[in-house]
C-alpha cells in the first residue's frame, strides 16, 4: 500500500509544502518558489498516473509488448511550458515591484500602499 | 469556410497577435486589432445563427475523430457567450487608442494590442473547446496575458495587484489541472462529451468526488466568488482603464461559463448538486458576497475600485441564480451574464473617458463633473441605474427573472435579501451622482472638456444597448432560455 502508492505520497507532500510556502511566506521570491513546487507536484502526478509497470516508451518494435500511456506525458509537457511562462512572468513582476517599491516583502509593500490610500482619501496628491 | 468557423473564431486573434507585434506603428496595430476583433464578432454571429438553425456544431481539429482528437463543440450556451465576448471586445477596442495614449508609454502600444488579442484568444478558446485539457491551456493563455496587461497600469500598485492575481490565478488553474488529471485517470478521456458519458459509471468513487471539488474551487477562484475574490478589486482598479472595461465584462463571465459547463455538461447536474451541498454553499456565498462587496463599494473613494467591488456583488447575483438549479434560475444567470457585460463595460469605458480627461478617478475629482462632461456622466448614471435594476434597463430584466425564479421555489427570504442588496447599490451609485451633479467644481481645479468621440461612440452604443435590451428582451431572454433548456435537457 505505502510503497505501491509511493509517487502519490510524494505528490501530496510536495503539493502541501508548495501551498504552505505560498500562503505562509511574505517574501515574493519565496512565494514563487512555493508556487513552482506546487505546480511540479502536479507534473509528477500526471507522469506517475501514466506509467505502467514494466512498460516502455511507445515505440513500435518487435520485442516491446507493454507501453506506458504517452498521452498524460505529452499533456504535461504543455503544462511545464505554461509553468515556465508563469514563473518568468512572476519573476519579471518581482523585478518591477522591487524597482517601484524598493522591497520584495509583502508586509512592507502593503504598508506603503495603505499609506498612499490614506493620502488619496484625504485629497492629497501622491 | 463556413465549416471552419469554430476554429476561425480562435485562430483569427491567435494569428493576428504576433502580426500585431510586427507592425511598428501603434496606430496601425490598433486598426489591425480592431478589424480582427470585428471579424471575430462576425464569426460569432454566424456561429450563433448556425447553432440556432441546425443545432450543435462539432468541429474536429485537424480531422482527428472526436474522443481522440480535440473537438470544438458549439451549442447554444457557448454561441451566446462567444457573442458577448467578441461584441464587448470590439466595442471596447474602439476607444483603446485614445485611452492608452494617456496611460501607457508609446513604445509599449503594439505590445498592448498583442496581449489584448492573446487574451481574447484565450477567452474565446475556453468557450469554444469541447476538450477538458484544452480548457486549461486556453485559461493560461488568457490569464498570462491578463497579468501582463494589468501590470501595464501606470500606478505602481498595478504591479502588486498583478502579482497577487498571478499567484491566485495560477493556484486556481493548477487546481483545475489536478481535477482534469483525476478525471482522466478514472475515465481515460478528456473529451467533455465523452466524459459526461463515462463519469456516471464511476461517479461513486472518491477520485471523481475529489476531481469535482478541485475543479469547482479552481473555477471559483477564477470567477472571484466570495471569499476567493481578494485578487479582483485591485487588479481592476489599477489596470489600464481599457483593460478594466474589457475584463470586467468578459473575464469573470468566462469563468461563470466554465462553472456551468463543468457542473451541467461534464458532471451532470444531478451529480453536481447531490455530491456536495452545492446549492446551499453557492446560495450562501453568493448572498454574503453581494452584501460584503456592496458594503465595501460604499466606502471606496477610488471610483474604479468602487465599481470593481460592485462587480463582485454582481457575480453574487449570478451565482445565486445558478444555485437555484432550475431552468428559470439558470436563465436568470445567463441573462445577467449578458446584461452585466453591457452595463459594466459601459461604466468602465465612461470611467476610462474620465481618466482621459482628469488623470485619475478619485471621487473628490468628480466634483461638478455632471456639467463639465455631461454625456460621460449621464452614461455612468444610466449604467448605475441599470446596476440597481431600475425598469427600462437591462438590470431590471435580469433581476426580475432572478426574483421570479426564486419565488417559483418559494424562497422569498432570499428574494428579499436580493432586493436589500439593490438598496446598497443605490447608496454607492448615489454617492457618485451626488458629487458629480450637486457639488460645485473645485475652485483650484482647471475645468475639463467633454470626452472625445472615440469614447462617446462606444459608450453610448453600449448604453443604448442597455436600454434597448431592457425594453425589447426577445433576443437576450430567448438566447438565455434556450441555452438553459438545452443544459437541462428540456425541449422547448
Amino acid at each position: 500500500m505505502l510503497m505501491g502508492l509511493f509517487n502519490y505520497w510524494i505528490v501530496v507532500v510536495l503539493m502541501m509544502i508548495g501551498l504552505y510556502i505560498v500562503i505562509a511566506h511574505g517574501n515574493l521570491i519565496k512565494k514563487i518558489i512555493g508556487l513552482t513546487t506546487f505546480q511540479t507536484s502536479v507534473f509528477i502526478f500526471y507522469i506517475s498516473m501514466a506509467k505502467v509497470d514494466g512498460g516502455t516508451a511507445p515505440i513500435l518494435a518487435d520485442d516491446i509488448i507493454q507501453y506506458s500511456n504517452p498521452l498524460p506525458h505529452v499533456l504535461i509537457l504543455t503544462a511545464i511550458v505554461v509553468g515556465i511562462a508563469t514563473t518568468a512572468m512572476a519573476l519579471s513582476l518581482v523585478v518591477r515591484i522591487k524597482e517601484a517599491y524598493g522591497s520584495i516583502e509583502e508586509e512592507e509593500i502593503q504598508q506603503q500602499d495603505n499609506q498612499i490610500q490614506e493620502d488619496e482619501k484625504n485629497g492629497r496628491q501622491a | 469556410m463556413i465549416a471552419h468557423l469554430p476554429v476561425l473564431q480562435v485562430i483569427l486573434p491567435l494569428m493576428a497577435a504576433p502580426i500585431c507585434l510586427m507592425l511598428k506603428r501603434a496606430q496601425l496595430a490598433w486598426l489591425f486589432s480592431l478589424i480582427v476583433s470585428g471579424l471575430a464578432f462576425g464569426v460569432s454571429i454566424l456561429l450563433l445563427q448556425q447553432v440556432m438553425t441546425s443545432g450543435v456544431i462539432s468541429y474536429e481539429l485537424g480531422g482527428w475523430e472526436a474522443p481522440w482528437g480535440i473537438e470544438y463543440r458549439i451549442d447554444k450556451l457557448n454561441a451566446f457567450v462567444l457573442l458577448i465576448i467578441t461584441a464587448i471586445s470590439t466595442t471596447v477596442l474602439f476607444s483603446a487608442q485614445a485611452s492608452i495614449a494617456k496611460e501607457i508609454v508609446t513604445s509599449k502600444h503594439t505590445v498592448f494590442y498583442t496581449l489584448y488579442l492573446l487574451s481574447l484568444t484565450g477567452m474565446l478558446g475556453i468557450v469554444v473547446t469541447g476538450d477538458a485539457f484544452n480548457v486549461f491551456v486556453f485559461l493560461e493563455i488568457s490569464s498570462l496575458s491578463a497579468y501582463a496587461l494589468i501590470a501595464m497600469g501606470n500606478d505602481r500598485r498595478a504591479l502588486w495587484a498583478s502579482y497577487q492575481y498571478l499567484i491566485m490565478g495560477t493556484i486556481g488553474a493548477t487546481f483545475i489541472l489536478i481535477g482534469i488529471g483525476l478525471m482522466y485517470q478514472m475515465t481515460g478521456t478528456l473529451n467533455m462529451e465523452d466524459l459526461s458519458q463515462r463519469l456516471p459509471e464511476v461517479a461513486q468513487t472518491r477520485t471523481v468526488f475529489t476531481a469535482f471539488v478541485f475543479i469547482i474551487v479552481g473555477v471559483c477562484l477564477k470567477l472571484a466568488l466570495f471569499p476567493l475574490h481578494l485578487w479582483l478589486p485591485n487588479a481592476y482598479a489599477y489596470a489600464p482603464s481599457i483593460v478594466t472595461a474589457f475584463f470586467a465584462a468578459t473575464a469573470t463571465k468566462v469563468a461563470i461559463y466554465l462553472l456551468i459547463r463543468f457542473t451541467f455538461s461534464v458532471f451532470g447536474f444531478s451529480f453536481s448538486f447531490t455530491i456536495i451541498p452545492l446549492q446551499t454553499m453557492f446560495m450562501a456565498l453568493g448572498l454574503v458576497g453581494i452584501f460584503i462587496a456592496s458594503t465595501s463599494a460604499i466606502y471606496q473613494s477610488n471610483i474604479k475600485l468602487l465599481f470593481a467591488y460592485s462587480s463582485i456583488a454582481q457575480i453574487g447575483y449570478m451565482v445565486v441564480g445558478f444555485s437555484i438549479n432550475t431552468v428559470a434560475g439558470l436563465t436568470a444567470t445567463l441573462l445577467h451574464l449578458f446584461n452585466h457585460a453591457l452595463m459594466k463595460s459601459a461604466i468602465f469605458l465612461a470611467l476610462a473617458a474620465a481618466m482621459y480627461r482628469l488623470g485619475n478617478v478619485q471621487l473628490n475629482n468628480f466634483h461638478g463633473l455632471g456639467r463639465q462632461m455631461p454625456l460621460t456622466m449621464a452614461a455612468i448614471v444610466v449604467g448605475g441605474l441599470s446596476l440597481i435594476g431600475v425598469p427600462l434597463t437591462v438590470g431590471f430584466v435580469s433581476k426580475w427573472y432572478l426574483l421570479t425564479a426564486l419565488l417559483e421555489q418559494g424562497w422569498w427570504p432570499v428574494a428579499i435579501l436580493i432586493l436589500l442588496g439593490s438598496i446598497l447599490t443605490v447608496i454607492y451609485v448615489w454617492r457618485l451622482v451626488e458629487v458629480a451633479y450637486f457639488k460645485e467644481p473645485l475652485a483650484n481645479k482647471a475645468p475639463v472638456k467633454e470626452a472625445p468621440l472615440y469614447f462617446l461612440i462606444p459608450i453610448w452604443t453600449l448604453i443604448i444597448a442597455n436600454i434597448y435590451f431592457g425594453i425589447d428582451t426577445r433576443l437576450s431572454v430567448q438566447g438565455a432560455q434556450m441555452a438553459a433548456m438545452s443544459l437541462f435537457g428540456v425541449t422547448p
